[in-house]
């Protein structure tokens, strides 16, 4: 029999087709189909300038946001040759680590409530909904954060964030350990996972596989200790790996690393020093305050403070000499506060042109391959700039599209009940598979 | 790592002496290391850089779209190669021509070069030659045009594409799929 699963079908979270050929309830043959949440992020951001592209970057990993900005900035970052202050260095690795919990718990509660275990998947939701609130706290907003910058961060920690990070991580940690004891040893649960969707190490590694997925077979990559970003190598954590690469052994993987990110969140509070979050692109440590105040003290500002305008009835033409003349910090990337933005001439030059088509940013020619770890695997950017204010080409390396063509060979030979557990160990995140 | 280590530098003096002058260039920047070959060595550079020196992952496979002046090569294949046993990345790249862009498939070396080819050719147009499935991947097959060309612009918009036929068999399977003679449930007539 030939039977489609999906694109719009319970188990698919995310859209996809996955065409199936049966003989009986064994599955015999696959084809994969997906892009049906394709937008074009690649072609857009080619449109738009270095600033702009953040929020974008967002909505790959929609459950692990912070971790794609964080990637995003990082590349920018290496094309400049600019470093962060330690202080955002932490923040950073802080709040990847937060959602790389969220992406577990996401994806470890989804996979148990297709399996009946819904339960689970509430107390997983619950716990998420602390770690979110913890987001929302800093960010000011629960799922969409657009909180990294290029250079820095767009605003420090708020004051009491460290009491109510312990108290998140506290509630987590019962959780986790309630769900432990739900699904670990949960007679049903385990026989539903173990022994299928089976990888081999070989194979994984050949398919691209990184994250939870190839170090449930063993191979223990993992790309914030191979290649330490951020202060990774100043944090003392352990990488889980599995044996056998099948969906218990991702199951166990994915819980593992949540208590290990919860480590780093707590050495991070720890360790993190005072200091400032942001510098310009000389490297040096910057304040919004400080870049209106240095605009202030611009004589070239004069006569745009007190300018009259004429305005021609189009409105055509008028405002291009008045463009031209602004002069603000050509060397920074620091945002004003929005108070400043919304309020005087200088707070508002300075973020049009941080922003707006034609005056961003403009990073040196080059090319840059940048890696971080994401809640998937190894989440890559690659960034071509031709040295005006947009990027040349960005290239996304999503780690589930490397994962996806290699779900073919995990669900042939079995029923079409174990593709469903299969294919939500695999965590497909629909936003950076299709791009 | 700033500087390559130094088996991989020697094994790159080796592979550019195998190639000779399809051997472009390499250089060093930001630490991370690029080797460009011409475009007939592709295959034979990513085999000597898999099996020599254990270059066991594909990390990614994609294209940037040059747009140069006429008649010099437009498209650029690139690849990032990774090795887990010795912790370091490479960056192949070659120039792929504008007339006919073509390149040799890597599928044999890693397989999720199946994908990422299918990727570029659904986005460049370039083929892959001995691939086993050239179909687009992310797109639908009716698409005129390769997106993330720089002569493809932003905001084209694409003809309606007629509904597919349901009698028509899927690409997967050859045989036409068989209704029941009879139908089974008088109310729906199926």
């Amino acid at each position: 029999m030939f039977l489609n699963m999906g694109p719009a079908h319970p188990a698919m979270h995310g859209i996809i087709k996955l065409k199936l050929e049966l003989d009986g309830e064994t599955v015999v043959g696959s084809d994969v189909e997906i892009g049906y949440l394709h937008r074009g992020f690649e072609k857009t951001c080619e449109n738009r300038t270095y600033t702009q592209v953040v929020p974008y970057a967002d909505r790959l990993n929609y459950v692990s946001p912070l971790i794609n900005e964080v990637g995003y900035c990082l590349t920018v970052e290496k094309l400049f040759g600019l470093k962060v202050t330690v202080r955002a260095q932490y923040i950073r690795v802080l709040m990847s680590e937060v959602s790389r919990i969220t992406d577990h718990l996401t994806s470890v509660g989804a996979s148990a409530m297709e399996l009946g275990a819904v339960s689970a998947f509430l107390y997983m939701i619950k716990a998420r909904e602390f770690l979110y609130d913890l987001i929302e706290n800093v960010t000011g907003a629960r799922i969409m954060p657009n909180y990294v910058r290029i250079g820095g961060l767009k605003s420090d920690l708020p004051e009491g964030f460290e009491e109510s990070a312990r108290a998140a991580i506290k509630e987590v940690r019962q959780i986790l350990a309630e769900v432990h004891g739900l699904l670990t040893r949960n007679r049903i649960f385990v026989d539903r996972l173990s022994g299928l969707g089976v990888i081999s190490a070989e194979d994984a590694v050949s398919h691209g596989f990184t994250g939870p997925c190839l170090r449930s077979t063993g191979v223990g990559y993992d790309v914030r200790k191979a290649e330490p970003y951020l202060v990774y190598d100043r944090l003392d954590f352990d990488i889980p790996v599995g044996e056998t690469g099948d969906n218990y052994d991702r199951y166990l993987v994915r819980m593992e690393e949540m208590e290990q990110s919860l480590r780093l969140i707590e050495q991070c509070l720890a360790q993190m020093p005072q200091g400032a979050y942001q510098v310009d692109l000389d490297g040096q440590e910057m304040t919004p305050d400080q870049v209106i105040e240095e605009m202030k003290l611009k004589p070239e500002l004069e006569p745009i403070r007190d300018a009259r305008i004429p305005l021609s009835p189009d409105l055509e033409g008028t405002e291009k000499r008045n463009v031209q003349g602004v002069v603000v910090q050509d060397r920074a990337v620091v945002f004003p506060p929005k108070e400043d933005t919304y309020g005087n001439i200088e707070g508002l030059m300075q973020h049009f042109k941080l922003v707006m088509y034609g005056h961003g940013i403009r990073p040196p020619k080059g090319e840059v391959y940048q890696a971080v770890e994401g809640g998937n695997g190894e989440l890559g950017f690659y960034l071509v700039s031709d040295g005006t204010d947009m990027p040349f080409r960005l290239r996304c390396r999503g780690p589930c599209f490397h994962l996806m063509s290699g779900l073919s060979g995990m669900i042939e030979g079995q029923t079409v009940a174990d593709v469903v557990p299969t294919f939500g160990s695999i965590n497909m995140i629909g936003g950076e598979l299709d791009r | 790592m700033s500087q390559p280590p130094l088996a991989l530098s020697e094994a790159l003096d080796k592979l550019a002496e195998e190639l000779g002058p399809r051997f472009v260039r390499r250089d060093s920047l930001r630490g991370e290391l690029t080797v460009v070959v011409s475009a007939d060595a592709w295959f034979e550079a990513c085999r000597s850089l898999k099996e020599d020196l254990a270059f066991d992952m594909l990390t990614d496979l994609t294209v940037v779209d040059l747009t140069p002046p006429e008649k010099s090569p437009r498209f650029e294949l690139v690849v990032h190669l990774y090795s887990i046993q010795r912790n370091y990345r490479i960056r192949l790249k070659a120039s792929v021509a504008r007339r006919k862009p073509e390149a040799a498939s890597l599928t044999s070396l890693w397989k999720n070069a199946n994908w990422l080819e299918r990727e570029a050719w659904d986005m460049f147009g370039i083929r892959f030659g001995g691939h086993p499935d050239m179909r687009r991947i992310l797109l639908y097959s009716e698409f005129e045009g390769h997106a993330l060309r720089k002569d493809y612009p932003l905001r084209k918009r694409q003809p309606l594409v007629t509904e597919r036929d349901v009698d028509e068999p899927d690409s997967m399977s050859s045989e036409p799929i068989r209704y029941p003679a009879e139908p089974r449930f008088k109310s729906f007539g199926v």
